[in-house]
């Protein structure tokens, strides 16, 4: 049975027929093709399917999309602003933080939750931070001084 | 894994209209952050066609002190109730509990209900369906036999629920609604030790809210064995409460979790009160964990080893305590 979602996706409001049964992750990549949220386990175990959900990072492949009807969902695709990457998108890029790749998106929204709480984490901070988010190729040393070099940068103004 | 099947989402606005739903569609099922349900629905472990969504009900996300007790409703999240200021400085066990779920992108939506209610887990059991199939099941799902203990005829499935322990250690109790009204029990006796029908909700029954008494003298801690320290279910968790009064014990408390089909409020320990903190003290501590737990084949780590190490995370924390409280 479909009913009618109404939220906000990357600060657009949006109307649309969607499944009681689908999950989140689903209608971000079926419905919106908003392909840059990845599925990787698909059962909450390695963060790959991280967004932002009201500001929280929150895991897509558990969250059914009518359960985030009215919030303000926030996914990789919304970071960067008028072709410019974000300060977390920028420093994973200059310091190797990405290598395969599949891990970036829900890493780049795990870290972008917590510099917007805490703008100047300590590394215990970072690691608890990103404690739900595994890369396959164990990037983590590169990934960490990511966040860290993130955190020295200013956002560039949207 | 498998698409989630068809069912109908019901989004109540009061527990009182959870409930009346309930009743109405008794193959449905409460969701409340869903990091352990829909999981475990794709994997086939939980069937409903209807799933009553409590993300929606207000009442559940009270957060507040009242009469000396802090209230919590089931559906604060694990995030809210370990960065609570409260919680944290009156209860730290329950900060630490609640902090050791999952990892930080499980807790933002994961509640306090929903772990107190945590489906008991077993390695024949939190598996694929086509590994279970192989091994025609057991008998938590469609099968007759408990592949941990084949003559038993019993599931021993382990509770593995972080924050339960920590609240049987801190007293707490629960407030459940159901058709006929609400009623309060302690939450000692919200479990059964049994893995296929661990709490005593009856179907149509919600958790509401959990009260734990903020009672001053108490220090508190609760630590977890994991296989993995990033993000685990516990294969061994303790909780210990403790009120020093001068040299001398003044009351003890200890839970367990992950070695028993319900999370284990340690029994026997109320002679400590008003003895010395000493090693006779520390060996009853010890005795009573070892008679109180039964740990089981139901993980990859041995059952000798999680039976060794259980009174030895209880005992590392009650030195902590007992010097903290000095």
């Amino acid at each position: 049975m479909k009913s009618i979602l109404r939220l906000s996706v990357n600060g657009k409001p949006r109307e649309d027929a969607v499944a009681d049964n689908a999950l989140l992750i689903d209608y971000l990549r079926d419905t919106l093709r908003l392909t840059g949220t990845k599925q990787g386990c698909d059962g909450g175990e390695c963060g790959a399917c991280t967004v932002l959900v009201d500001g929280q990072p929150r895991l897509s492949c558990c969250t059914l999309a009518h359960s985030v009807a009215g919030r303000d969902i926030e996914t990789i695709e919304g970071l960067s602003h008028t072709g410019n990457l974000s300060r977390l998108q920028r420093a994973f890029h200059e310091h190797l933080g990405s290598q395969c790749g599949f891990c970036t998106p829900g890493m780049i929204m795990a870290a972008e939750a917590l510099l917007r709480r805490n703008p100047h984490p300590d590394l215990p901070q970072i690691k608890a931070a990103l404690a739900g988010n595994l890369c396959r190729c164990t990037g983590y040393v590169k990934i960490i001084e990511s966040v860290e070099a993130a955190s020295r940068t200013e956002e560039l103004a949207a | 894994m498998a698409a989630l099947s068809d069912f109908r989402l019901l989004r109540p606005a009061s527990a009182a209209d959870a409930v009346r739903l309930r009743g109405e569609h008794p193959a449905s099922r409460f969701l409340a952050g869903g990091t352990d349900l829909l999981p475990n629905m794709r994997r086939g472990l939980v069937t409903a066609e209807a799933i009553i969504d409590l993300g929606g009900v207000a009442e559940l996300a009270e957060l507040r002190v009242v009469d000396a007790a802090l209230h919590v409703g089931a559906g604060v999240t694990l995030a809210t109730l370990a960065a609570d200021p409260v919680v944290q400085a009156r209860l730290p066990a329950l900060a630490q509990a609640a902090a050791s779920v999952a990892g930080p992108t499980h807790r933002t939506a994961a509640t306090l209900g929903g772990n107190l209610c945590l489906d008991t887990r077993c390695m024949y059991y939190n598996q694929s369906e086509p590994w279970r199939h192989a091994i025609q099941n057991c008998m938590k799902i469609a099968g007759d036999t408990c592949r941990v203990a084949t003559k038993s005829d019993r599931c021993w499935a382990a509770f593995s629920g972080d924050v339960a322990p920590a609240l049987l250690a801190l007293d707490a109790e629960v407030q459940v609604l159901g058709p006929q009204g609400s009623r309060r029990l302690s939450l000692a006796d919200f479990y059964r030790d049994d893995g296929m029908a661990w709490l005593s909700l009856a179907a149509d029954e919600l958790l509401v809210s959990v009260r734990i008494p903020l009672t001053d003298g108490w220090v508190s801690a609760y630590e977890k064995l994991q296989v993995r320290g990033a993000i685990d279910f516990p294969l061994t968790g303790v909780a210990v409460a403790l009120r020093r009064e001068g040299d001398l014990i003044g009351d003890l408390r200890v839970a367990c979790t992950g070695v028993s089909s319900r999370p284990e409020l340690i029994g026997g320990l109320e002679s400590l009160a008003g003895k010395p903190f000493d090693d006779a003290a520390l060996a009853l501590v010890e005795k009573q964990i070892k008679r109180g737990t039964q740990p089981m084949e139901t993980t990859v780590i041995n059952v000798s080893y999680r039976r060794r190490v259980t009174p030895v995370l209880a005992k590392r924390l009650l030195r902590r305590l007992w010097q903290a409280a000095a």
